[in-house]
């Protein structure tokens, strides 16, 4: 009995870890944030459109909001601001811009040519804030709760299927939890 | 009067803040203490650069490569010991980000596999053995066999 049940139970076992491992829907290059679960980092930075007027997101404690990290030399960042334009326009939360390694005149054309769906847009020259929340690609898309705390990362642009998959569900749950 | 003095003081404030950066790095961008440069080089040899995974931030050029390693600067000029810098980085970007797995109780599995796996093998090739050896070999008559019963 053990001679049969051993190496069927040996096969089995690798038959999973292949099929996990070989999935070809896994996003090999994704990671888990360790953030997830973790209070927001607060940064206070200047807004692309003024140098002279600053913007925390601790001005937004008690809000679900999104915060959306690019930079105007990313093309899938491009790619996304359609989709972002749509979501603004539901009103649902406020999506807040992170641009960083970037240039002040060309985030600010970037805004203007292609539209602007954030409801402040951070600048972050030389990328403190974005090391502070994790960001090592571009565009990654995170949800913050009313307590601050930020509870799901999407890294790749954003369709409008993830939002409705993905963040609606949890912005929904976020602000029940909330009230 | 009061704001002339209030820029001039800011102004002082920055020049030495910018002499004192400046002072700390040589021509080459290197710390000029090399104790500390030591340690600067075998950090960074040690953090995943997330954006090309399988190089260190001290042999990439991705820009996020090169904020990284100003941050890693910045934090042994403020006197972070090696363990502080690393624990800021995987608060950041999770354990990935080393290249040495620390040994603690969440990593056991993976320091501890290589020598169950070798122990699992040692105690198999002994089996085997044992059960081969207890064979005949190919060249010798088989035993003969017991005789059964009286004759």
């Amino acid at each position: 009995m053990w001679k049969f049940l051993v190496p069927m139970g040996a096969f089995l076992a690798l038959a999973l870890l292949f099929a996990l491992g070989l999935n070809p829907n896994r996003d090999i290059r994704a990671l888990p944030s360790p953030l997830i679960g973790k209070a927001a980092p607060v940064f206070t930075l200047s807004v692309v459109e003024d140098p002279g007027r600053s913007f925390s997101n601790a001005s937004l404690k008690g809000q679900v909001y999104v915060l959306n990290a690019f930079g105007t030399w990313c093309a899938p960042c491009r790619e996304e601001q359609d989709t972002l334009l749509e979501i603004a326009k539901q009103h649902v939360v406020p999506i807040i811009g992170l641009d960083f390694n970037d240039d002040r005149a060309r985030a600010q054309r970037w805004l203007r040519e292609l539209g602007d769906p954030y409801a402040e847009t951070a600048f972050d020259p030389d990328e403190r804030a974005a090391i502070d929340w994790g960001v090592y690609g571009a565009p990654e898309t995170y949800l913050v709760d009313t307590h601050g705390v930020i509870i799901f990362k999407y890294i790749s642009p954003m369709t409008l299927d993830v939002w409705q998959r993905e963040f609606l569900p949890r912005i929904a749950a976020a602000r029940k939890d909330g009230a | 009067m009061r704001p002339a003095i209030l820029f001039l003081c800011a102004a002082l404030c920055l020049c030495t803040a910018a002499a004192g950066f400046a002072a700390d790095l040589d021509i080459h961008g290197q710390l000029v203490d090399p104790v500390l440069q030591a340690r600067f080089e075998a950090i960074t040899k040690q953090l995943r650069c997330l954006v090309c995974q399988n190089e260190s931030i001290a042999d990439s050029n991705v820009q996020l490569a090169g904020d990284l390693r100003r941050e890693v600067r910045e934090q042994l000029l403020a006197g972070r010991t090696d363990a502080e810098i690393f624990d800021f980085m995987t608060a950041r970007y999770g354990e990935f980000v080393r290249f040495n797995t620390p040994f603690e109780g969440k990593t056991l599995a993976i320091w501890g596999a290589p020598f169950f796996l070798l122990l699992l093998g040692g105690v198999v090739i002994y089996r085997v053995t044992r059960a081969r050896s207890r064979l005949p070999l190919d060249d010798e008559p088989a035993p003969e066999p017991p005789a059964i019963g009286p004759r």
